[in-house]
Order: structure tokens, then sequence, then C-alpha cells
């Protein structure tokens, strides 16, 4: 009868064996005990004694080969017996059940139910987990595959749980801020927000603007002591309503800036540049759902107070909806002011046809070095964008130089 | 027995008669389910041994007992609507052909476990003799049964307590489709009394009068506190064990040699000979019963169905 | 309260029963003259007589189908049969007859019967004597079975079955006879259908009944002292079986183990697991454990048969199992 020769376990946690060398080949005679191959585990070569005496038959495996334990690696029998090649799960599970046997109380007592046979082959098995976990972790919204599970066989049980949501708690506490023990996270969930008319066409135009005009920046610090000065001179004597702010000076000052740099007041036009007449300075502003730039014409002729008035008079239609199309028409340069929310400086993107536009900052108390000495002073940074097709850098940051001739002289703009 | 009795016998044997040939047909046109064993040929039996109780004589047979039911005084309407499985038959359509009963009428079943019910039926004589009631409980079975070991636990002990129990075998000589001398020591039963030292007669079963007398007889024996009795009837069945038997165990020509025995036949005889009643009155009887069986199949398909609340009824007296 | 034993406890609801109604007697092997194998109904043939204490052929269809005879006309019979190994003899009239015939007859019927028998192992009488086979029973619909634990419960139990108009397999347990416990003075009922909580615990939820509940409470002391509070509810009706306390209990400690005597397959166990599993899966921290009798017909041979019978350890273990 012949007698398959399995992969033997030869170390309590072996689990597979290189068979290395065959020492007998088909057809050889071979008795029981004596030695049938070589096989190496991780921890040894060790050699391997036949279970069976008679004829090698066959071997199963090649020389190289990796076997799980309990696999067959050869069939020994008499010469001229039929023999049969078992499966791999056939002749494994008797042996896994003598392994499980010889470890464990006998089989009985459980109803006989059938061994597990460990070999190759078994598919991943999903997170293991009790019901009662995953519905705790359901309710925490926790991830199951984040938690650790030292339940039996790794299985996530209620105590896992409770262990993950006391850790985020504690992290969360350990950062200083007061939390009760276990935090529920609540889930956040997205929203759609349809765009506007004005949000479409900002996106159609800024995103025109900045795919086609090559933008470059120049960033100029300006000492606006002078001008908080004479603002709040000016202030002092007018009404509530007329009060200046300190754009209305830099709108007024950009505009006779712009009469020193035409060039800059212009658009490009593919093989020529169109230089404009009037100066029309678009002063950016905000609305509900977007950007509007409202346009003061001709703000180089008109005195400060009355771009003050006009600018709050569109800005006041634009927020309210109401601005008319002469509002928003024919700016040649556009002015952006962030200041009022404590910006320190920023760039801005182009009105396109515009070949350039100032992105203004906040005017900040800071320290500032003069004659040798720290002292406090008030600066204000503008970062002009300009359209690399129509002017260069020198251009602008001379522009930027004479801008502040304007801006830190502020008399200069009423001269 | 008055000559008004005697036609009275002979009515109800022919309303057995014909409701169970109308039952077949039903039974055949799928109205009727499970099993369902006629007693065409035995009607002299039930017919003679009921009609010689008292009312307070209880009586509860095996599972063929549609005749018995009969003869307890159930209405053909209320077998009929049995055996359609209606709420207004005798069991509410929870027991079917096998599980008649009707203990207002003094008639405790149709059993469908060979031979179980002479356990019970022994325990029944236990009680009334326990409460020191005067009543017999006569309790039919087929022969075959008195092969199981219930036959012999319910016999010794209603022998050994002395009970008042009326052991009456419909002898019809198959067992299912195994004929007496096949499966029984003693193809005789009542000689079986013997090993319990027990009374015993043997009578046949195909006349409705020997019938009558010999029950009679015993009955009165029992009564009297004699302890049990066993009467052996030897009767035939002229159909099949059941509906759907092949009848291979035995020939066609025994059947018409039995055929020639017919009790009703043989007793329709005795009361013409007899002057007891004439040829139309014996027909108008005859029509009386084809009437009656047709009206209880009326009754029947026009009874409604258990309700489904019904299936959860009466698992437990208390709930 | 009295403290007797469960034997008094049984014996004394017989006869307070036997003395309040007459229409209650007893019938079955040795009952009378020789007392009761059991010694349950000693005394009881000098003081109720042969009429009402009935000796009976050993023949158990006979008195299992006798005492439903009785029961049909109107009497209230206590039909004992010596051990429940010995009902399989009777079980045609056990399931077939008592279980059905109220129903079968559209509620004509009535069965006001008890069978009282005595079942379990553990005193080397081999495998055909030795048997808990209480889960077959407890499959059939119109059969009610209990199994009390306690004295008390045994004669509160024993009176409801004997006042019940519904045929009661009442099961006892041969190694319990001598297990004492407080028992209410006076007359009092049990009802059929009702588990009870036994000990109050917070960690692990023990369902077991008869035997099952000796050893468990033991385990349960066992396990206090390691700091485990065990939950040990007794079934007490097989049939009609009560989960409200067992689901109870699982929904609080997530956790629990069923003990019985009778074998794992097609078990008590089984029907208790299953039923946890549809009520409570999401409560459920590890599988419910069943603790059992090994898978063999019991032995003769001392060591073995304690061996195959569940034992406080294997309580133990299986509570550890679950925690």
């Amino acid at each position: 009868m012949a007698e398959t020769v399995t992969m033997p376990k030869l170390g309590f946690d072996m689990q597979e064996g290189t068979l290395v060398r065959w020492v007998r080949t088909e057809g050889e005679t071979v008795n029981k005990g004596d030695i049938l191959a070589e096989i190496e585990t991780d921890k040894a070569t060790v050699e391997v004694e036949s279970s069976a005496s008679g004829i090698v038959r066959r071997l199963l495996v090649d020389q190289g080969e990796v076997v799980p334990i309990g696999s067959p690696i050869a069939i020994v029998g008499t010469k001229d017996e039929k023999i049969e090649v078992p499966s791999a799960a056939e002749a494994s599970a008797p042996s896994v059940e003598r392994a499980a046997a010889s470890s464990t109380s006998p089989p009985a007592r459980d109803g006989g139910a059938a061994p597990v046979v460990a070999t190759a082959g078994h598919e991943a098995l999903p997170t293991k987990a009790s019901p009662l976990a995953r519905r705790m972790a359901r309710e925490a919204n926790i991830a199951l595959g984040r938690v650790q599970g030292t339940g039996p066989g790794g299985r996530i049980t209620r105590k896992d749980i409770e262990t993950t949501i006391a850790g985020g708690a504690s992290r969360v506490a350990d950062a200083g801020m007061s939390t009760e023990p276990s935090v529920r996270i609540t889930p956040r969930n997205d929203a759609t927000v349809p765009l506007s008319k004005l949000r479409q066409a900002i996106a159609r135009r800024m995103t025109e603007s900045k795919s086609t005009v090559p933008h470059f920046y120049v960033t100029h610090e300006y000492k606006v002591d002078s001008l908080l000065d004479l603002r709040e001179q000016a202030n002092s004597v007018l009404q509530a309503d007329e009060k200046l702010s300190v754009n209305d000076f830099v709108i007024k000052a950009t505009a006779l800036c712009l009469r020193e740099y035409p060039n800059l007041n212009s658009v490009f036009q593919g093989d020529q540049v169109l230089r404009r007449g009037a100066i029309n300075v678009g002063v950016a502003v905000s609305v509900e759902g977007g950007l509007l730039t409202v346009v003061c014409k001709d703000a180089d002729q008109k005195p400060v107070r009355q771009i003050s008035a006009e600018v709050k008079a569109m800005a006041g239609r634009a927020r309210s909806g109401k601005v008319h199309p002469d509002d928003i028409d024919g700016s040649t340069f556009t002015v952006s002011n962030l200041g009022m929310f404590d910006v320190e400086d920023f760039g801005a993107i182009i009105n396109p046809p515009e070949a350039g536009i100032l992105a203004v900052g906040s005017a900040r108390q800071v320290a500032v070095v003069e004659k040798g000495e720290v002292r406090a002073g008030w600066r204000m940074k503008a970062t002009i964008a300009v359209d690399h097709r129509v002017s260069d850098g020198a251009e602008a940051a001379q522009f930027m130089q004479t801008l502040a001739k304007y801006i830190e002289t502020p008399l200069s703009l009423f001269l | 027995m008055n000559k008004k009795e005697m036609l009275e016998l002979y009515h109800e044997m022919v309303l057995i008669r014909r409701l169970e040939e109308r039952g077949a047909e039903l039974y055949q046109q799928g109205k009727i389910g499970g099993f369902m064993h006629l007693y065409i040929g035995q009607e002299a039996v039930c017919t003679g041994l009921i009609a010689a109780r008292q009312p307070n004589d209880r009586v509860i047979t095996a599972y063929r007992d549609h005749g018995v039911a009969i003869s307890c005084g159930i209405s053909a309407n209320e077998v009929m609507a049995e055996l359609l499985g209606k709420a207004t038959g005798t069991s509410r359509g929870k027991g079917g052909s096998m599980h008649m009963a009707d203990t207002k009428r003094n008639f405790w079943g149709g059993h469908a476990i060979v031979g179980a019910h002479l356990p019970i039926a022994m325990g029944m004589a236990l009680g009334d003799a326990y409460a020191n009631r005067n009543n017999v409980i006569i309790c039919m079975f087929g022969e075959g049964a008195t092969n199981i070991g219930f036959f012999h636990e319910a016999v010794n002990m209603s022998k050994v307590w002395n009970l008042p129990v009326l052991w009456v075998c419909e002898n019809n000589v198959y067992g299912m489709g195994t004929a007496v001398e096949r499966a029984s020591a003693v193809s005789s039963i009542a000689t079986k009394a013997r090993g319990y030292d027990m009374p015993s007669e043997r009578a046949d079963g195909m006349d409705v009068l020997h019938v009558y007398q010999a029950a009679k007889k015993a009955i009165e024996a029992v009564r009297a506190g004699n302890g049990p009795f066993l009467l052996e009837l030897t009767t035939y069945r002229f159909r099949g064990h059941s509906m759907g038997d092949p009848e291979r165990y035995r020939k066609q020509d025994e059947v018409k040699k039995w055929e020639q025995s017919d009790p009703i036949g043989i007793y329709r005889g005795y009361l013409l000979e007899n002057k007891i009643a004439g040829v139309k009155a014996l027909d108008e009887v005859d029509d009386l019963a084809t009437h009656e069986v047709e009206k209880a199949v009326q009754f029947a398909e026009a009874s409604p169905e258990p309700t489904l609340e019904a299936l959860y009824e009466n698992v437990y007296a208390d709930g | 309260m009295a403290h007797i034993t469960m034997r008094e406890a049984i014996s004394q609801a017989l006869w307070e029963e036997m003395e309040r109604d007459p229409s209650v007697f007893i019938l079955g092997e040795e009952v009378g003259v020789w007392g009761g194998s059991y010694a349950v109904t000693k005394g009881f043939y000098d003081h109720f007589g042969p009429e009402r204490v009935r000796d009976t052929p050993i023949a158990e269809a006979g008195i299992v189908g006798g005492a439903i005879g009785a029961a049909l006309v109107g009497q209230r019979p206590v039909a004992e049969l010596m051990t429940i190994n010995f009902a399989f003899a009777a079980m045609d009239h056990i399931v077939n007859e008592a279980a059905k015939l109220h129903y079968m007859f559209g509620g004509q019927f009535t069965l006001p019967l008890v069978i009282r028998t005595v079942g379990g192992g553990g005193r080397q009488l081999g495998a055909t004597h030795s048997q808990t086979p209480d889960a077959i029973f407890a499959h059939f619909p119109g059969l009610k079975v209990v199994a009390p634990g306690t004295p008390a419960d045994a004669k509160g139990l024993l009176k409801s079955a004997i006042r019940s108009n519904d045929p009661v397999l009442f099961i006892e347990h041969a190694t319990m006879y001598q297990v004492r416990g407080d028992v209410p003075e006076g007359d009092y009922t049990t009802p059929i259908g009702e588990s009870k909580i036994q000990r109050a615990g917070k960690d692990v939820t023990i369902v077991t009944y008869s035997k099952g509940l000796e050893i468990s409470m033991k385990a349960s002391d066992q396990l206090a002292k390691e700091g485990v509070e065990v939950e040990v509810v007794d079934l007490r009706s097989l049939r009609p079986l009560d989960m409200g306390p067992v689901l109870e209990s699982f929904r609080k400690t997530n956790r629990a183990v069923v003990v019985e005597e009778g074998w794992k397959s097609f078990g008590v166990g089984a029907e208790i697991a299953s039923r946890i599993y549809e009520a409570a899966f999401d409560y459920a921290d590890a599988p419910v454990k069943r603790v059992a009798q090994d898978e063999v017909p019991l032995p003769y041979n001392r060591t073995l048969e304690q061996a195959a019978l569940p034992q406080v350890d294997d309580v133990l273990a299986a509570v550890r199992e679950v925690l």
C-alpha cells in the first residue's frame, strides 16, 4: 500500500519548509528511517527520514520548492502498484488535525467539529469584530480598520472600541482644550452651492486673465504717517458721511501716477498697445457672492473728496444690487484694497483688458529704523501686478517709486 | 327493538354507505386531502355496536372513523365539513378524516397511531371507575392493532385493575396490506383474550342484529363489574385500506365473494322477509340517505374555512 | 420559610394537592407499596390508599396512555415515569397523544395531566439510565416542560403543573433530591413559563436550569472571588421558554454561557443561543458559549462518567472564554 510522505513539522512554529535536496531519487529503494531529503527551515537545514519503506515511486516537489507543512512531498510504495497523487488539501488535513490534537483537549467535547485546515489558499477575512463592537463603532463613526482588536483571534471587542474612543478624547485633552472624556464625532456632510451669475463671470474672467496674461509683481512699502495725519485732519472737518478713507487717497495717487506712466494705463492688442487717454480707476468692491469693480472716471482730475463720494455711492449701489452699468464700465486700471482685513500685502489678478492692478495692504504700525534708531512708524505695503507684454519690472518699480512721492507726501495730491 | 328503531338501523347503515361513497368522489376530485379510510362493508359493526350502548358509554376508535361518528350521533354535515377541513367540522378542520370527535356525544375520536388509543381507552375507564361512574368504555380497533405493544399494555392493565372496557376488535382480515395470518400468531383475535384470562366472544360483523345482540350482552357484562371483555367482530372492507390503495394484496374474487355478504343487503333482506318494512319504505330511506349526504356536501362546501388565527388556537388549554 | 430538600418539596406539593383536590391521583411503577423509587411518595399509599396511589405494571405506554384517558374524563392524574430514560417507551403517548389531542379535536379534549420523571447522570448507571433528553420533549408544541432547580421552584411548579389544564412534563434530577433550599410556608404556586434571575451580576450571563443551576451557582461563587460578577438566569421552564430575563441580562453583560447536562448538539443551548442572536445580535461582544455533556453515551466507569458530565470547572473555563 503506497504511503504519502508529507512535509514534516520540524519546529514549534514552522509553517513551511524548503526542499533543498532530494537524497533519494525516483525508483530508488528506501527503508523507513533512511534519509530521504534535506529540508531547510528558517532556523536550519535538517535531514529528513522516510516514514515508509519501499520504492520511491514519485517525488512530488522540486528541489528548491517551498512547501507548507503537511503537504505531500513524495510517494513510497511497491514497484508496480497503482498510485494516486494526493491533492494538497487531503494530505494536509490529517496532519494539521494531529498537530491540533496534540496541543488542545480531545475533540470529543467539542461535538466532533471539523478542525480548521491551516493550509495555504485562504482568502482574506473581513475585519473580525463582535456585533456589539460593530454597532458601537458605527454609532461613534469610527472606522473598524483603525481599531486594534485584542479579543480572541484579534477580534475587535467592546473594550477595544471604548479604548479607541477614550484615546481620541485624551489626545484632544492633551492639546489643552477642554473636552468631555470621550469625544463624539459628528459627521459633516458635503453641500452643493450653485454658482451665481456674478461668480461665474468672475471665474471666467479671472481664469482668462491668469492663464493668458503674463503677470509679474512688484511690492513697495510706503511710509504713511503723513497720509494718515492728513486724513485725520481732513476728516475732523468733514461730515460723517463724507469722511475720507485711505483708499480714496490711494486712488488719487494712483491716477496721478498713471499720468506719468501711460504705458501702464493701456491695453495689449497683439501687435500694438492701446494707451488709454482717460484714467478711469476701477475700485474693487466686495459684494455678496463676489466682487464688483466700480469705476471712478477721470480720477486724476477729481479731488479726493469727489473721488471718495463717488466711490462711496457706487459701492453702496453695488452692494445693494442696484449698480448702474456706468458704475462698472470703462475701467483702465484697478486698485484693490484689503487693508480693512489686516493684510500685510497680496498679489491681485489683472482685470482684462487692463495692463495692471494695484493691491493695497493695511496701514500698520511697525518698528522702523531711522537714522540708525528703531522707532515706531506707519507703513503700508502695495503690490502692483503688471502685464509683462506691455511693461517690464523697471517701469513697474519706477511707477511704485513715483507713487511713493504722492502717498508719502500727500499734500502733493492737492497741488 | 321496535320497528322504528330497526328501520333506523337500516337508515344509519345506508347513510354511512352513501357518505363514504360521496366522500370517495370528493377525494378523487381533490377536495379532501390526506388519508381517508372508508368503512364500506363494515357498516353493521359500528351501527349494531353503538346502538347497544347507553348514552353515557364512551366510544373510541382508530382512524376508520366516519361510520363510528355517524353512529354516535354526529350529523353528516359535521362529518362532511371536517372532511373538507372547514371550521364547521367536528374538529373545526384541525383533525381531518382520521380525527373526528364529539365529546358531547361521547365519541372520543378518531386516532391515527395504531393501537395508541387503547391505553387511552383504558385510562378513560380508569378515570370513570375512579369517579364511580357506571359507564362502559367501548374501544374499537382493527386486528392489526392487537400485535402492537400498546394492545398488550392496555388490555393487561384493564384486566389487572378490573376496568369497565369493552375491547371491540373489527377483524376485517387485512391490516393495511397484510392478512391477519401473516401478522398475528393467532388469527382469531378472541383467542388472545385467554392470555389475560379475559372473557371474549366472536360474532359475525356483517349482520347488524348479531352485532347488536353480542354487543348488548358484552356491554352489560362489563357494566356489571365483571371487568374487561373482548368482542371480536368479523367483517370485511370492500374498498382498499385507504384511498389510493392499489389492493395488490388481495384478489378481486375474494372481494366479490364478500360483497355477497354486504351488510346492507343482508339487513334489507331481513327487514323485507320479516315484513318489518316494504320495498317502498326502504327505497325511501335510501333516497333520504342520498339526499342527506347531498345536503351535507352542500353544507360543507358552503361552510367557511378556518381563519388563519385558528392555526394558533387550542395549542394549550391554559394558554 | 422552611429549609427543606428537593425531595421533600416535591413530596409536599403532591401531598398538598392530593389533599386539596380529590381528582388528583398518582399512578406509576413502585409509587405505592414501595414508596417511590426515589422515595418521593413514601407514606402516600398508607394515607391515600391504593386507588389514589396506583402501582402499575411495567408498561410506560399504558401509564401515560392511562393518565391521558383519565384526564380526558375529568381526573387530574400525576403519572410517574421512573426515569426519563423510560419515557421513550411512552414516546408516542407523550408527544403524539398528550401534546396533540387538545389541538387536533378543535379544543374538545382537555388533558390536565402531569408526567413526573427523573433525568440526569452521575451515578454510574450506564448509558441507557443516565440521559438528559429534556430538549427532545421541549421540541413539541402542545406539551409543557418544566425542570426546577431549587426546592422552592420544585414545589411551586409542581403545584402549578397539577392545577394546569395542559399536559406537563415535570423533570426532576436524580442527583438533586437532597439539595436544600428555602421554601415559602403555606400554599403557593410558581408560574409555568417564567425564567428567574437566581443571582444578579453584571459581567456575564449564565443561562441554565436544573442540575446546571447547581454547578453554575458554585462557579459563580468562585468567580466572585476573582471579581467577576455572574448573572445566573434559571429557565425553570423549557416550554414555554421565557427569554425575557435572558435577553435583558444579555443586553447588560453582552456575553453568555449556557449550561446544560444534555448533549450540546440540538440541545437547550442551541435554542437559547439562536434566540439570543435573533433578538440581541448587536449586543454580542463574544459568541454564546455552551457547556454540555460530551458527545458520547455516558459510561459506567466513574472517572470517565465525571469527565463527560459538565462540571464546575467547565463552567469556569467557558465564562473565562467569553470575558
